[in-house]
This record gives structure tokens, C-alpha cells and sequence, in this order.
């Protein structure tokens, strides 16, 4: 597994778990042109509250992400916002997908999913789905691999993070 | 607490009531008809607006004289659509302000239902933050949150959105609990910053060190109500101040430290002590680009300390040496008690002051006053307004030439004198924020400084003045032109005059002034120019409109070139052959 420069920033922000929250905050990264690379939300241990981790295209020349942090701080909604360090986190990301599979080619395929550490979801005559949970590069890496065989439908949840410990 | 059933509507004035609402500006529809009904038994005075872009800029001229949140309440679609640019208005001038729209009932949201539109969508970028209100329940709490974030910390636009069915007593959603004193839930708003001292020690090193040192001071300290505190600061060290276009009045121009408007049409030695200085203390300011000019080319030799109550602004624009984040009051107080303790430094600062007056001396404010019988300096009739207005009157200006002249030649003695909008410029702006300054002054003099083309965007309100009996005077300074937008045509567009000629007879503005229940006036002659003004100056019991004729050609100088740094400041032609 290669460690490459990111080309995006993760940002973890906690906010109220209200409707319109996450308007707000998608909203001041599009008035900015900042693309969103990866965006996972759900509820934190306390219900009021939500956590985004959100991956973000970055260009630093054209906008500051120090900026951009205060800004979004300075939304009402958001109880706190930080940069993420890539070296000092443990991040996980979940992918499904249905992957063509001839009965002839799912030795290959399973016994590359068992050293990933991805589970079969459901058997068809002619594909498999599969799910994985590991980091995002092990997942991109999975990913050009199966296609090979022929995706027909993918999905993946973006990243989330904590802090390592 | 005892438990009282009452509906949304009168929930919502109720709530208003509480926060010591004593004026409203706004217009009534279908949507938030059930708001209207309980003010007709409310204390709070109502103003009815003809457009709600009045209402919004009202409560905005109401808020910047008195420093009360201004509150406005409009209807659903339109309305709201017509209150966004002085939602904006606010937002960038942080002027706080509560406004309150109607929005189609709860079920019709989403359907494009008649004078539907996404309000809280629309306005989130325009507004400190807005509301939705969802279940009738929450009304005291909102309004309380809604107050507290427009008024706290970096003031600025709250807005409210109240679905009809909320409110209309007709509907049961409408029943709710009477709460007195609401818990707010704001767990991500934490508005007061705590400046750790260490910050101010190193601020006060820079300063008592520095050679050539320049207050830089915005609209923040007037929102901090920190005048006093500054002038404490300013006579205890001698350093000069410049006050920007938002601040114009936080110090007194009269002040021998102070040196007037910096920034794109900034006096020359305002402009150029920042220039050459080697310190700047920025406080309250945001390094906006009418004062810059060309950010890597301003003021490249000095060090920046910045004070700001909002942490955004430290470091956005231009990067601090010292950064201290925290209430512009607090701050200055600190500073004036630790320096009262060490001892002000006896930095030789006299090769400074010298550079400082000669600079005054060479690069004064001028202009060439016209002959009898021509058309007026636009300059003059300032001056001569300036001159008979007593001295607690209050000037709001519309935005181009009038603007520039009014912030350059007025000689602002004091806080919350000048109304003008500074940061989206949106003309039109002067006639109801003059409004909304008269209703919170009801004692004082009230002057719009207008331009033709401002008038015709907001005289409409002129009808509100005099039915509402809230008489201002407006200085029309007509020269039948977009006056800035022809004056970059003159200096940068070849005298190209594209679309910027308004008219020299349409319409008739005293015919207009009249009809609308004001006593106009018409003024073609410089020698006519005093006695309008002395008879204006008389008329209390109703609005008075000057049309003043002035010369088109007139440019306002200094000028820095848009996109230029200052030291390109182009000065009148009279002081071209000065040594710089």
C-alpha cells in the first residue's frame, strides 16, 4: 500500500443535527468553487449533535483552507470544525458493488476479497456483491481490480475518521 | 411559571416585546396577515413601508443612529425577494437586524405555491444566520436566538421565516405555550472572544517601538461602542488616526491626530500615511480593497497589528504581525490601562509628524467653487449643508460621487452621525435609512445626501415620511448623470459615455417632492445655495427635498485607480505640479 500525497483535506465538523445544517455548510464550500471530493454525515453519540467528515478538492493557491475553516466556524450551526492530519488519524470508507463474475472467475475474486478482508453480500447467476471496509487507497486499489471482471453497480460512503490514538 | 395558551402570531409580536422592539418597518400580505392583526394591539409603532427594500434599509438607518436592532416584517415571495439587498446591505456592513418574512403554510412549502419562494435558501448567504420556524412552539426561543445572534459578538441580518399556518390563529398548529424566558440552544455560537493579554503586550511593544505609527480604524469600533476608549488610546500615545469610510465619526475629524477617509477616494495624507507608515493598527477594520487598493503593493514597510471581534477577518486579507481577537472596547481599554501603568515611550516620532503636515499642507481637500449663474460645485453644497446643520445632525448618504463628497467634506465630530452603505454600495440606500434614523432621532436633523440616480431607485419612501409624519431633508445633488459610473468613463473609458446620462428635465424633482407631501425646492445658482438650505433647515413639520443643479464634469479627487496601489493616488489637477 502506497502512502501518496493527498490531493484533498479532510475537514471533521460537528454540528447541530438540524434540518438545513448541511445546506449551509455544502453551501459555503460551493460559493467558493471548492469541489466536495467525499462527504459522510450521520449522528454523533449525542443525537442533537452530527459529524461531517468531509474530503475536500483542494487548490490551496486560489483558496485558504485555514480561511475556510473560520468561516465555516463561524456558521451558527457548527459546534466545532478541524483540519484533519492524514498521519495521525485511523480512517475507514464502505464499498458495495456488484461485480460481473462467471462461476469460473469467483475462486480469483473471493480469495482476493478474503485477503482484503470483504465479505459477500449476495450470489446471482452472474455476479456477486461485495462489501468492504478499509481505508480509501485500499479501496481505490480493490476497485481497479474488480474492474476487470466488470462493474455493474458501485456505490461508496466517503470517508470517516477519528483520531488514532 | 404560569402556562398560557396563546397562538403563533401574537406569540411572535409578543416575543418582539419582550426584546424592546419599539419600532418596526414593513409592509403586510397574504402570508403573514396573521402578524399583522395583533400589532393593531401592540405598543410597538408600526411604520408602513411602499416597497420592503425601504423597510429593510429603515431598520437599517434605525440601527446604525440609535445601535438597537432594527426590525422589519414583510410578506412571502416578492417581499422577501425585495428585502434581500438590504439583507446584504447588512450583512456586509454588520449592521444587526431582525427580519421577519412570511412564508406559505407549512403543507404548501415546496409546491410553488402562490408567493412562494426558498426565503432561508435565498438569504443564507446574505444573512448572519436564519430560521425556519417549523412548529409554533419554538417562537419565543427563535425570536430570543434571533436578537442574540444579530446583536452579539460581529453584529449582523437575522432572518426569521414564519409559514402562515404557524401563526394563524384559525390553525391549530398555531396554539402554543406561552414561554416568558426561553433557553436558547445555540451550542455553536460563542460570540465573545477572550483576547489573552499576552497579545496586547506584544501590541503595545510594536506600538510604543514604531517610527511611523497609523490608527487604521473601522466600523468595528463604532459597533463596539469603543469611541471614547480610542480617543483615550489616541491622545495617550499621539498617533494619528485615519477613520474609514465605515467609521467616519468614531474619532472627531477636528482632532489634530486625526487625519480623515483613507481608501480609494481617501484624502491624500490619509491615503499615503498608511502608505509610508510602519505600523499599522487596525482596529475593527477588514482591509477591504477601496482601502488597500492593490494588496501586495499596501503599505509594503508595515508591520500589522489587528484587532477584531471576528476571528474570520484576522489574517484574510492581509497577515498580522500581532493578531488579537476580541472586542475592540475591551481590547483599547486594556491597552490604555497597561500603557497608563509602563509609561508611553518616548519614540522620536517628529521626522513622522513633519512628513504628516506637510503632506497636509500640499494635498488638502480642494476644489474651484463656480461663478454665479453656473451650475454648482457639488463640493460647495456640501460644505454649506455641513456648515448650517447643528451639530448633532445625522447625514446618510446614497452611494457614488454624493457619497464620496459627503464622507470627504462633512466633518464628522461625532459617533453614529453618518449612515452610509460601505460595503455592497447599493444606491438608493439614503432616503430610507435617513427614514429610519429620523424615527429613532425624532429630535435631531436628519440629512439624505442624494444623487439623481439614488433618488429614483427609493423616493417612493418620501410618501412614507409624510403620511408617518417623519419629516427628513434630502440634498438631491443632481447632475443629470450616474456621476462615478461617468466619471471611470471619463478617466478610463475614453469619455465613452455609455448608458449614464439620466435626463435634464425628467423628472421634475420638485413637482415630485411636492406631490409626495414634501416641500421641494430648486437650486441652479451658487449664490441661492445658503438661503435654500437656511429655509430648509426651518421646515420642521414635513420633508424637504433640494434639487441642487450640479456640474457633471466634477470628478472626486483623490482617486486611487481601481486595481492600483496607493501610492498611484491621482490628485486634482490644481496639485498635480506638488512634490509628493
Amino acid at each position: 500500500m502506497k502512502k501518496s500525497q493527498p490531493n484533498y483535506r479532510t475537514l471533521v465538523v460537528t454540528v447541530d443535527n438540524k434540518f438545513g445544517v448541511l445546506a449551509r455548510v455544502s453551501g459555503l464550500f460551493a460559493r467558493r468553487g471548492v469541489n466536495i471530493k467525499s462527504l459522510a454525515v450521520a449522528p454523533t453519540d449525542k443525537a442533537e449533535f452530527s459529524r461531517i467528515t468531509v474530503d475536500l478538492d483542494i487548490e490551496l493557491e486560489s483558496v485558504s483552507l485555514d480561511q475556510i475553516i473560520k468561516q465555516l466556524d463561524k456558521l451558527i450551526n457548527v459546534v466545532e470544525i478541524r483540519a484533519l492530519d492524514p498521519d495521525k488519524s485511523v480512517e475507514r470508507e464502505l464499498m458495495i458493488v456488484t461485480v460481473k463474475a462467471e462461476a469460473s472467475q469467483r475462486d480469483e475474486l473471493v480469495d482476493h476479497l478474503d485477503k482484503v478482508g470483504g465479505k459477500v453480500l449476495n450470489i446471482g447467476t452472474e455476479s456477486m456483491m461485495l462489501s468492504l471496509v478499509e481505508t480509501s487507497s485500499v479501496i481505490d486499489d480493490f476497485e481497479s481490480f474488480l474492474s476487470n471482471f466488470g462493474i455493474v453497480e458501485l456505490q461508496r460512503t466517503g470517508r470517516v475518521a477519528l483520531d488514532s490514538l | 411559571m404560569t402556562s398560557e395558551n396563546i397562538d403563533g402570531g401574537k406569540a411572535l409580536i409578543r416575543a418582539l416585546e419582550k426584546e424592546g422592539v419599539e419600532v418596526m418597518f414593513g409592509l403586510p400580505g397574504g402570508a403573514i396577515l396573521p402578524v399583522y392583526d395583533p400589532i393593531i394591539d401592540s405598543n410597538i409603532r408600526h411604520i408602513l413601508v411602499r416597497h420592503e427594500q425601504g423597510a429593510g434599509h429603515m431598520a437599517e438607518g434605525y440601527a446604525q443612529a440609535t445601535g438597537k436592532p432594527g426590525v422589519a416584517m414583510v410578506t412571502s415571495g416578492p417581499a422577501a425577494t425585495n428585502i434581500v439587498t438590504p439583507l446584504c446591505d447588512a450583512y456586509l456592513d454588520s449592521i444587526p437586524l431582525v427580519v421577519i418574512t412570511g412564508q406559505v403554510p407549512l403543507a404548501a412549502i415546496g409546491t410553488d405555491a402562490f408567493q412562494e419562494c426558498d426565503t432561508t435558501g435565498i438569504t443564507m448567504g446574505v444573512t448572519k444566520h436564519n430560521f425556519l420556524v417549523k412548529d409554533a412552539q419554538d417562537i419565543p426561543r427563535i425570536v430570543k436566538e434571533a436578537f442574540h445572534i444579530a446583536t452579539t459578538g460581529r453584529p449582523g441580518p437575522v432572518l426569521i421565516d414564519v409559514p402562515k399556518d404557524i401563526v394563524d390563529p384559525k390553525n391549530s398548529r398555531s396554539q402554543l405555550n406561552w414561554v416568558d424566558d426561553p433557553e436558547m440552544d445555540l451550542p455553536g455560537y460563542e460570540p465573545e472572544k477572550n483576547f489573552d493579554l499576552s497579545g496586547i503586550e506584544k501590541a503595545l511593544e510594536l506600538i510604543q517601538n514604531s517610527e511611523r505609527p497609523i490608527f487604521y480604524v473601522g466600523g468595528g469600533i463604532l459597533k463596539a461602542r469603543a469611541a471614547e476608549a480610542l480617543r483615550e488610546l489616541v491622545e495617550i500615545t499621539g498617533i494619528h488616526v485615519v477613520t474609514t469610510l465605515m467609521a467616519r465619526g468614531a474619532f472627531p475629524d477636528s482632532h489634530e491626530l486625526c487625519l480623515g477617509m483613507p481608501g480609494m477616494h481617501g484624502n491624500y495624507t490619509a491615503v499615503t500615511s498608511m502608505q509610508k507608515a510602519d505600523l499599522l493598527v487596525a482596529l475593527g477594520a477588514r482591509f477591504d480593497d477601496r482601502v488597500t487598493g492593490k494588496v501586495d503593493g499596501f503599505a509594503p514597510d508595515a508591520k500589522i497589528i489587528h484587532v477584531d471581534i471576528d476571528p474570520a477577518e484576522i489574517g484574510k486579507v492581509r497577515k498580522p504581525d500581532v493578531a488579537i481577537t476580541g472586542d475592540c472596547r475591551l481590547v483599547i481599554e486594556t491597552m490604555v490601562d497597561l500603557l497608563k501603568k509602563q509609561g508611553v515611550a518616548s519614540t522620536d516620532r517628529s521626522e513622522w509628524k513633519s512628513s504628516i503636515s506637510g503632506w497636509q499642507e500640499r494635498f488638502p481637500l480642494t476644489y474651484e467653487n463656480s461663478e454665479p449663474g453656473s451650475k454648482l460645485k457639488p463640493q460647495y453644497v456640501i460644505e454649506q449643508l455641513r456648515d448650517l446643520a447643528p451639530d448633532d445632525a445625522i447625514v446618510a448618504s446614497g452611494v457614488g460621487q454624493h457619497q464620496m463628497w459627503t464622507s470627504q467634506y462633512w466633518n464628522f465630530d461625532s459617533p453614529y452621525t453618518w449612515i452610509n452603505s460601505g460595503g455592497l454600495g447599493t444606491m438608493g440606500f439614503s432616503i430610507p435609512a435617513a427614514i429610519g434614523a429620523k424615527v429613532g432621532n425624532p429630535d435631531r436633523m436628519v440629512w439624505a445626501v442624494d444623487g439623481d440616480g439614488c433618488f429614483q431607485m427609493t423616493a417612493q419612501e418620501l410618501v412614507t415620511a409624510t403620511v408617518e409624519n417623519i419629516p427628513i431633508k434630502v440634498a438631491l445633488l443632481n447632475n443629470s448623470y450616474l456621476g462615478m459610473v461617468r466619471q471611470w468613463q471619463d478617466m478610463f473609458y475614453q469619455e465613452r459615455y455609455s448608458e449614464v446620462f439620466l435626463s435634464e428635465d425628467v423628472p421634475n424633482y420638485k413637482a415630485w417632492a411636492e406631490s409626495m407631501g414634501c416641500v421641494g425646492i430648486r437650486v441652479d445658482s451658487p449664490e441661492e445655495v445658503p438661503e435654500a438650505i437656511a429655509k430648509a433647515n426651518e421646515i420642521e413639520d414635513r420633508s424637504v427635498v433640494i434639487d441642487f443643479r450640479t456640474a457633471a464634469e466634477e470628478h472626486v479627487y483623490p482617486m486611487v485607480p481601481s486595481g492600483q496601489d496607493n501610492s498611484s493616488i491621482v490628485v486634482p489637477p490644481s496639485q498635480e505640479s506638488q512634490e509628493r
